[in-house]
């Protein structure tokens, strides 16, 4: 973890409800694909955490969704703005784990982090493909960025305004096959993925969180691996650790 | 030169900055940032017998000013601590630290407190009667003046440590629950505890917090807890550590002259995980600038 003050580069809107931020300033503390960023927002109390979707250099790159009065706020932020912002907190994914051919699921804002996880599977000579879930077509974002990797891509979206009609388990049956699974986005999404697919997998899970760093237990979950913060242990867990909260 | 020692039942502090109970772990992660030797002290997450997982999520909610929790006293119980994390905690920091306790019945806080006043590097035992997040104990206890007095009392006949008693703000009058604490041998009081609070989401119409309720900290609470720590003073001769919102060396001054003796800084943690170093090293140039040689004379000032 380390603490830093990050410029705005650029803050452009690329689909319905949803930003890309460009930041600089000292991204040396991260460590994985999946970590995370905790911004503080000025007049808001709690920071706000995002996994990162990008880095290069000095610079991050983070998409997020406008679902309240702090991400509002960031979507006014511009180039000029500066931002306190803790990086490199959460686990991240563990590349060491990754199949040959590993699938990337995600569901809407979840699938960011996926961006940066695509780069360094590629890295390391793996044949990453992905599966997306969004609501509608208006939503959709990033299709063509994982494209231009490489990496190939079948969407779902639920009303059937975009690729696929369905969720993003829709997606996942066209996509071949696969021998390994990281996976981020909204609970029943992680839930849903991990039933449609039986191999060794990763899942990246949200939480409201307090401070962002394994201080003050508000994101405790229990595991087969015992409590856990999503914040600090996670936001990861491996397949076989999971508890899901309906089985206690 | 600034003095910012300041004493506690005979504890000498380096400085009247106290990591509070709840925001700090046991120390662990803070101590991969910074030198938790630049504290005063430093108290532990709220410890009860067994271990406990706490409140389903979501457990944290935010406001003007604030936050609510309702994590509901997740710990590992007595036994690991004593065992694994106030050890660990003796490795990164030299100082005694206080030893925050909860319980559900009598008996449950004197076996905490047995357990912890027999650790070396527990200075304080700080005897929480105001979580407001679990039911049938902790605040229950600090609402009533005859039912913390008994808390008080056993666990003083347990310790040999000095004993303060965290309080709830939860309450009409805090004055006559502190006085009955001083008279049952507490050595000290702390306070204030989070505010009983809720949010509700307009999305859900239901309360933000599985919890549906939770105690209310940050900036918002800290005119309140200036206002209970003055009446406390006005109330008791024992010491008081004042807490509630604190997150700048300016309200470290202004709780003491309210008739603190030592100052908890608590959600301020979260928000920036290097606040208490901050306050710390503030504390000497916001002295000068008010003209206070020594920490110690300012405490009850206002009065």
């Amino acid at each position: 973890m380390r603490k830093g003050l990050f410029a705005v580069e650029a803050n452009r809107k690329i689909a319905r409800g949803t930003y890309e931020m460009i930041l600089s300033g000292d991204t040396g503390a991260f460590t994985a694909p999946g970590q995370f960023a905790d911004l503080a927002l000025p007049g808001f109390a709690l920071r706000r955490p995002f996994s990162v979707c990008d880095l290069q250099g000095d610079r991050m790159t983070l998409v997020y969704k406008v679902v309240g009065k702090g991400t509002e706020r960031m979507a006014r932020l511009g180039r000029g703005d500066v931002l306190d912002i803790l990086t490199g907190l959460g686990n991240g994914y563990d590349l060491a784990r990754s199949g040959q051919t590993p699938l990337l699921a995600g569901g809407g804002s979840g699938i960011p982090p996926l961006y940066l996880l695509a780069k360094r599977l590629l890295e390391r000579g793996k044949k990453p493909k992905a599966a997306f879930g969004f609501n509608t077509a208006a939503e959709v974002f990033y299709e063509d960025e994982f494209r231009a990797l490489g990496v190939p891509v079948v969407t779902a979206t639920a009303d059937g305004t975009h690729g696929e009609k369905g969720l993003v388990t829709d997606a996942i049956k066209r996509c071949g096959g696969f021998d390994s699974v990281f996976c981020c986005g909204p609970e029943p999404m992680l839930r849903a993925v991990y039933d449609a697919a039986d191999v060794p997998g990763q899942f990246s899970f949200e939480a409201r969180m307090g401070c962002g760093f394994g201080a003050c237990m508000g994101c405790s979950v229990k595991t087969k691996n015992g409590y856990k913060r999503i914040c600090r242990d996670g936001p990861v867990l491996e397949r076989g650790e999971i508890l899901w909260r309906t089985q206690g | 030169m600034a003095d910012t020692r300041v004493t506690l039942s005979g504890l000498a502090l380096d400085n009247p900055v106290i990591a509070a109970s709840g925001t700090f772990g046991y120390g662990a992660e803070f101590a991969r940032w910074y030198d938790l030797n630049v504290l005063g002290g430093i108290s532990i997450k709220g410890t009860t017998a067994e271990e406990r997982f706490g409140n389903p999520l979501p457990r944290v909610a935010e406001c003007t000013g604030g936050m609510l929790n309702a994590v509901g006293l997740q710990n590992p119980g007595v036994k690991a601590v004593c065992e694994r994390e106030l050890p660990a905690l003796a490795k990164v920091f030299r100082k005694p630290v206080l030893a925050n306790i909860s319980g559900f019945s009598v008996e449950e806080y004197v076996r905490c407190a047995e357990a912890l006043d027999a650790q070396p590097n527990v200075g304080i035992l700080e005897i929480n009667v105001s979580c407001p997040n679990v039911r049938g104990g902790g605040m229950s206890f600090g609402t009533d003046p005859r039912a913390a007095a008994a808390v008080t009392r056993a666990v003083k006949k347990a310790a040999k440590k000095p004993v303060y008693v965290k309080l709830s703000p939860n309450v009409t009058d805090i004055a006559a629950i502190a006085k009955a604490c001083e008279q049952a041998g507490a050595d000290g009081i702390s306070l204030i505890n989070t505010v009983l609070a809720m949010r509700i989401s307009l999305k859900t119409r239901r309360p933000v917090l599985a919890n549906k309720t939770g105690g209310l900290s940050g900036p918002a609470v800290f005119p309140i807890a200036v206002r209970m720590v003055y009446e406390v003073y006005e109330a008791v001769k024992i010491p008081i550590i004042g807490m509630g919102g604190v997150s700048c060396a300016e309200d470290v001054i202004e709780m003491m002259l309210a008739g603190a003796s030592a100052v908890q800084v608590g959600a301020a943690n979260l928000r920036d995980p290097f606040a208490c170093r901050e306050i710390v090293k503030a504390l000497p140039g916001t002295m000068e600038k008010y003209g206070i040689g020594s920490l110690r004379d300012v405490i009850g000032g206002a009065h």
